[in-house]
């Protein structure tokens, strides 16, 4: 790194003359280069290559699947087995959609209730924040494993079994990483906006609309990218909760695929497993930029 | 707080400090009640149930067995070593391998040469792509016959194992695909090592220094707050591996992958042995907290704070 950095003036014009070529600045730079994309570009292939064989699985007919050595790429691209494993054995358009309306409910119950939590946590004076935010901190740490169990007898009393409620609820009670995510942000801008604001008669909840909202949107990204995909993804939630299967959601309903015709049709498998994939990645590809910087300043402030 | 509960209930308006107060408390509203609902309410439930017999779903039956659960896990239930067995020996090799994997690769894409933003987009995709369509793709890349692994494998000429269908290799194998996922850690080792002082590499020039002392008396020094934080997030969360596990592998062969969180489920939601899941639980959380506390204890040792002692 510093060598990239650093171009100290006395080193250039005479000073070179007196060195061997493969001793000057420039040469050494292209040396330093050529090492670290020798140890870094094979890792980055075969960090790629999953996806890629994925792809090219999911488009290979049938007797192209169990060939050894490995066929690259299939002879003539089957987009069919997407349509045909979509629609073979379970009814996954109704998943999809189950799917979709869960992760999106939870994701606005998740920036509700977190950016309020968060804005109290980081802009309003009141006694006693700092035990409820110790509070906040505390339940990071306690693993899910220890509330799951009468969480599920919670929601079965309740009668919530085999209704979205169990999945759909709690969301909306906030989510302490969100939280402590959220106040972070909220914390790196100066306090004086919001004196101001105060001063000019508008209300806390103006406040967090109008002024502090708008300024933490790589924050409330990150949280809107780490909310969906964990919601999308949800295995263990759904599978405890749900049993009729026109209510079950994508990742439950792919692993019953599997047992299915896991040991046989890989293509349909790969092809419907990235079709679930697929909205993942393309709201990681929309969110790109905003999310590393969020990611980023968690990372160094956690 | 007393003025304000006051003026509130004598509906005198309040003045601006109060308000704030109030909307203080309005504002973390939804939290407090999930706390209390979803997290606090059933950390005691839990606790309660952990020193019960209770099976099923009927509150009628529930018999009071003292710490009989908690002795019978730790003297009587070879399952349970089993469990903790198998998910240290995964938590170990997923934490070692995945920091330092993310610790190399992050140094790497620091360099600020051509290209380096494409592959950190490559490095970090794979750990958003969690869940059970990459455990199935897994499933596919470790095929002992036709599986993409082996085939590379037999390119450099070793013969690959059964991976998960061998008692042997199906820990190593969930081990290798967890460290496909470092891309999370990487990003935030990234960030860590752009907070170093440029300053501190040029005074280490000055000095003589090489690439090596600059790693281990520089950037290791400086990251060291991040990588502990790496190194805590990474213990706590691969000591409760599922998905994979449900998806991949179901514990088997035999009990080769059994790991302890799938213990829980299974004592849980397959058996509704909810006293005994409780008492798991719980002794899994102590597992985490002193773990967390001896790193905390251990950092001393090796973590450097800049700004002096926290």
């Amino acid at each position: 790194m510093s060598e990239t950095l650093i171009s100290k003036p006395q080193m250039t014009g005479g000073a070179v003359k007196s060195t061997p070529w493969y001793q000057s600045r420039r040469a050494r730079n292209i040396i330093h280069a050529l090492i670290v994309y020798a140890l870094i570009l094979p890792g980055a292939c075969v960090f790629i290559l999953p996806l890629l064989w994925m792809i090219s699985t999911a488009l290979k007919p049938s007797n192209e699947i169990f060939v050894y050595p490995p066929q690259w790429l299939p002879s003539s691209p089957q987009w069919n087995n997407f349509s045909e494993g979509w629609t073979a054995y379970l009814n996954f358009n109704r998943m999809f959609m189950n799917t979709l309306i869960i992760t999106v409910n939870n994701v606005i119950g998740n920036l509700f209730s977190c950016c309020l939590a968060a804005y109290g946590f980081a802009r309003l004076r009141a006694p006693g924040k700092n035990f409820f935010f110790a509070l906040v901190l505390a339940t990071m740490l306690l693993p899910v494993e220890v509330t799951i169990i009468p969480q599920y007898v919670l929601f079965t009393k309740l009668g919530w079994n085999n209704t979205w409620r169990p999945l759909m609820v709690p969301p909306w009670f906030g989510w302490p990483f969100f939280i402590f995510l959220l106040r972070q942000f909220f914390m790196s801008i100066p306090m004086d906006l919001d004196e101001a604001a105060r001063l000019d008669g508008a209300s806390s909840w103006r406040i967090l609309w109008s002024i502090l909202l708008p300024l933490v949107r790589p924050a409330l990204a990150t949280v809107v990218i780490f909310a969906f995909i964990g919601n999308w993804n949800n295995f263990l939630g759904p599978l405890i909760y749900i049993r009729s299967v026109d209510k079950q959601v994508l990742a439950v309903g792919l692993n019953m695929f599997r047992g299915q015709y896991g040991q046989v049709d890989f293509h349909y498998m790969m092809a419907v497993a990235l079709i679930v994939l697929l909205p993942v990645l393309l709201i990681f590809f929309f969110g790109q930029r905003l999310f590393v910087q969020g990611i980023a300043l968690t990372g160094i402030k956690g | 707080m007393v003025l304000t509960i006051s003026a509130l209930i004598r509906r005198r308006p309040l003045t601006l400090h109060q308000r704030e107060q109030v909307d203080f408390y309005i504002a973390i509203l939804p939290w407090l009640l999930g706390l209390i609902l979803f997290t606090g309410g059933p950390v005691l439930a839990s606790l309660i149930f952990s020193v019960t017999n209770w099976t099923g779903m009927n509150l009628a039956e529930v018999k009071w067995v003292g710490l009989e659960n908690f002795r019978t896990l730790l003297f009587d239930d070879g399952l349970f070593w089993i469990a903790t067995v198998n998910t240290f020996y995964y938590s170990f090799g997923a934490v070692t391998l995945g920091t330092m994997g993310a610790l190399f690769v992050a140094i790497l894409l620091n360099q600020n040469l051509p290209g380096t933003t494409l592959l950190r987009v490559i490095y970090y995709l794979p750990s958003i792509t969690s869940g059970v369509a990459i455990s199935i793709l897994w499933i596919w890349l470790f095929n002992p016959q036709v599986g993409l692994v082996n085939y590379l494998l037999s390119v450099v000429g070793i013969k690959g194992p059964l991976w998960l269908g061998s008692q042997d290799w199906v820990k190593p194998a969930l081990i290798l695909k967890s460290t496909w996922g470092i891309g999370a850690n990487m990003i935030i080792i990234l960030a860590g090592l752009q907070g170093v002082p440029v300053s501190l590499y040029e005074a280490a020039k000055i000095d003589g220094a090489n690439w090596w002392h600059e790693f281990r008396h520089v950037t290791l020094p400086m990251l060291s707050p991040v990588l502990f934080f790496v190194v805590v997030i990474s213990v706590i969360n691969s000591l409760q591996i599922l998905t994979d596990v449900l998806v991949m592998t179901q514990g088997g062969p035999g009990t080769a992958s059994f790991v302890y969180v799938y213990y829980i489920y299974q004592a849980a939601f397959q058996y509704l042995k909810m006293g005994y899941a409780s008492a798991l639980a719980w002794i899994l959380f102590a597992i985490i907290l002193a773990l967390t506390l001896l790193q905390l204890w251990g950092s001393k040792r090796w973590v450097y704070y800049e700004g002096g002692e926290h």
